[in-house]
């Protein structure tokens, strides 16, 4: 196992390192293992993620590609039984270690959840609330400029914009999905995990999430979880195939796509498993 | 499905649609059998409802009509002379003058002026026994209220011995053997006359409702008990529910999930369970012979059943909070809220209308609570009106439990009617709780 995940790192980081010398490393990872409890859910780990790109994370159910996205913003920290190992910097800091606040960490690293789940208040709360708790905005001119920079971010500001009052559990399930990244964007964060964002939504309302990460991306560093192979190739810049915990081969997402390296990467996308 | 079973089997077509036919009646049978089971359940269903609310209409319908005669009170109506050589001979309206002075002899003379022919010692002190203690004491207050009504003659209503006031409804009647009841004949004469005449009249009974406890059933309220009860109520709520909350919220919230907390989960859940009593004797031996905290008291009383509460709104909390999708405290964690933000901004408020169901349901349980009570004293005969949680006080519980007791016979729909008074506050509470939580839950 040992030798194939040397290979692989070596094999994937050279053509990489080559194609975006330019650009900024944002998460650099290494080592990466999640326990829960006595299982091992992660094996080494070691990917990094570019700046304003988006990075695809795929594999079949059970593959730690969550378990991985969680680790990027401490949202493991929750489950008691949880231990992470291993190196994870962003922008050369280690935050895992006692120096970071993960309050702040999570301030710079927004996630987006697989179901919907805004806050039951009104929209407008739903976005107001981050800023407000961050100390970002105080006045109600400069909270209300937020709201509607993040609505109109996630475009999601001309549906909305007369019913800010309303609450926003009302939406429909994709206008919900686009009002939790605008929540997300409120705080303006540097990265945004999304764990698994259209698995709940129907083709159309997936269209425009896809169309929007693609705008976000100019802005926003992006790391999304997802099933769907084809939304992996639609979105993404980059792609980790995970399979049982490993990361398998990381590389352009055309390259993954069209010549993987890995048999087991191979297998996967041609929907021999998973 | 199907293929593979024909093409292994080489089933023709004919046995296949046997098959079918004779599949499609087996279901139409079991069919049958479910329809009917259904229809049974459901009956035993509306059997069990009817039941129940045929034991609560019994059990309202015997409490409200032995109850119904404590709202009314047989009153006589006397002209009375408020006679200053009486009251006060020598004119100094001095204050201790007042308050001794023999009133009773005042209505006494007034009620025997009535039967001119009445001259007997004994016959006098029968007649008297028409007037309730209470009548003395009234124009007492009045007099030392307002010393200028010396010299005027009042006409006033005053209130009827709780004997009288029984053969007035009707509940002793002349058809009992004159030895087996507290009215004889002549007196019954005296008050049918007293009622020829007009003067005797049923009213409205204002003093249940203004008045404590008293010896004397026709004088005897229950606004003591209820404002013990209020003010124990206030102790327990603002004990408990604080307390109660916290814990759920630490336990739910923050606690770490090892044996040690475990432990305390399951302490809580016995605590639930323990018999009231227990409580009782705890705070007689901690609060009061410990902490020296006065006797029958609502401050004590209040401590206590705030202990027997708190279990229930502890779990009740819990499971509130439990209830709250996790999904929220992602979403609010996720957004870089602290730990405390999530509880207090985001799952607090959303389990808030259950924390309330379960604290109103403690405390109505609490409402009832009478053994524990009777430990720390609160089951002492008090006739003042408590006007803090320190001054001594029962509460309704307990003088139900006082007046079920009595052996006056008055006391007997005065019991069914401090009965109601509780009901009444139960409903309100309950009526609360559903405001409350109309108020608090979030229609989205």
């Amino acid at each position: 196992m040992g030798e194939i995940d040397m290979s692989n790192s070596v094999q994937v980081t050279a053509p990489v390192a080559s194609a975006d010398a330019a650009r900024e490393t944002k998460f650099h990872t290494r080592g990466v293992q999640v326990f829960y409890g006595e299982k091992q859910a992660l094996f080494d780990v070691d990917l990094d993620i570019y700046e304003n790109e988006v990075t695809a994370l795929i594999g079949p159910s059970g593959c730690g590609k969550s378990t991985y996205l969680r680790t990027l913003n401490r949202m493991n920290d929750t489950i008691d039984i949880c231990r992470v190992k291993g190196k994870i910097e962003l922008d050369g800091t280690d935050i895992y270690s006692d120096k970071i606040d993960v309050v702040h960490l999570r301030a710079r690293v927004g996630m987006v959840f697989q179901k919907p789940n805004p806050f039951p208040k009104s929209i407008y709360e739903n976005i107001a609330y981050g800023p407000r708790i961050h100390g970002i905005a105080t006045s109600k001119e400069d909270i209300d400029q937020i709201v509607e920079e993040s609505l109109t971010k996630a475009s999601l500001w001309e549906e909305v914009k007369d019913r800010l009052e309303e609450p926003g559990t009302g939406l429909s399930g994709g206008q919900q999905q686009r009002l939790c990244i605008a929540r997300a964007i409120a705080v303006q964060p540097e990265v945004i995990l999304m764990d698994e964002p259209c698995s709940a939504l129907d083709p159309i309302a997936t269209a425009r999430i896809e169309e929007l990460i693609d705008e976000l991306r100019d802005n926003f560093t992006i790391v999304i979880v997802t099933h769907s192979m084809q939304q992996a190739a639609r979105v993404s810049q980059r792609t980790a195939f995970f399979h049982l915990g490993d990361l398998v081969e990381v590389g352009e997402t055309g390259k993954i796509f069209t010549t993987p390296r890995d048999q087991r990467t191979q297998d996967y996308i041609t929907g021999r498993f998973g | 499905m199907t293929d593979a079973v024909m093409t292994d089997v080489q089933t023709p077509d004919q046995m296949r649609r046997d098959r079918a036919a004779h599949a499609s009646d087996a279901v139409r049978r079991s069919l049958k059998k479910r329809y009917a089971a259904e229809a049974r359940f459901r009956a035993y269903g509306i059997g069990a409802v009817g039941l129940a609310l045929a034991c609560i209409v019994i059990l309202f319908s015997t409490i409200i009509s032995s109850g119904l005669p404590a709202f009314t009170q047989s009153a006589i109506t006397l002209n009375v002379e408020l006679k200053q050589d009486v009251i006060d001979p020598e004119g100094t309206r001095d204050k201790s003058t007042l308050i001794n002075a023999n009133y009773r002899k005042l209505v006494f003379d007034t009620l025997l002026a009535e039967f001119p022919d009445v001259t007997s010692r004994r016959d006098k002190r029968a007649l008297t026994a028409i007037l309730s203690s209470g009548a003395a004491y009234q124009i007492q207050q009045m007099v030392t209220a307002d010393p200028s009504l010396i010299g005027q003659t009042l006409e006033l209503s005053l209130p009827v011995a709780a004997d009288f006031d029984l053969y007035n409804k009707g509940v002793i009647t002349k058809e009992t053997d004159e030895s087996d009841r507290r009215v004889s004949n002549q007196q019954m004469a005296w008050f049918d006359t007293l009622k020829e005449r007009g003067i005797i009249e049923s009213e409205f009974n204002t003093t249940f409702f203004t008045n404590a406890d008293s010896r004397e059933p026709e004088l005897a309220g229950i606004l003591g008990a209820a404002m013990g009860s209020l003010f124990t109520m206030l102790v327990t709520l603002a004990l408990s529910f604080p307390i109660g909350v916290c814990a759920a919220v630490y336990l739910e919230e923050f606690a770490p999930k090892n044996r040690l907390t475990q432990i305390i989960e399951v302490n809580i859940n016995n605590l639930a369970a323990v018999p009231s009593i227990v409580f009782g004797l705890l705070g007689l031996a901690v609060f009061i012979n410990f902490f020296g905290l006065p006797r029958s008291a609502p401050l004590v009383g209040g401590m206590v059943l705030a202990l027997m509460t708190l279990p229930t709104i502890i779990i009740a909390s819990r499971a509130a909070l439990k209830a709250v999708p996790p999904s929220i405290r992602e979403a609010a964690l996720g957004l870089g809220a602290s730990r405390m933000q999530v509880v207090t901004h985001h799952v607090l408020p959303l389990a808030m209308p259950g924390i309330l169901t379960g604290t109103i349901i403690g405390m109505a349980q609490a409402l009832g609570e009478t053994a524990p009570l009777l430990m720390i004293g609160m089951v002492a005969f008090i006739v003042d009106i408590p006007g803090s949680i320190t001054d001594p006080a029962t509460v309704l519980p307990v003088q139900v439990y006082l007046w079920a007791d009595s052996p006056e016979r008055a006391f007997v729909a005065r019991t069914s009617a401090a009965i109601m008074v509780l009901l009444t506050f139960l409903i309100f509470m309950n009526a609360l709780a559903v405001l409350l939580r109309k108020k608090f839950e979030r229609r989205w």
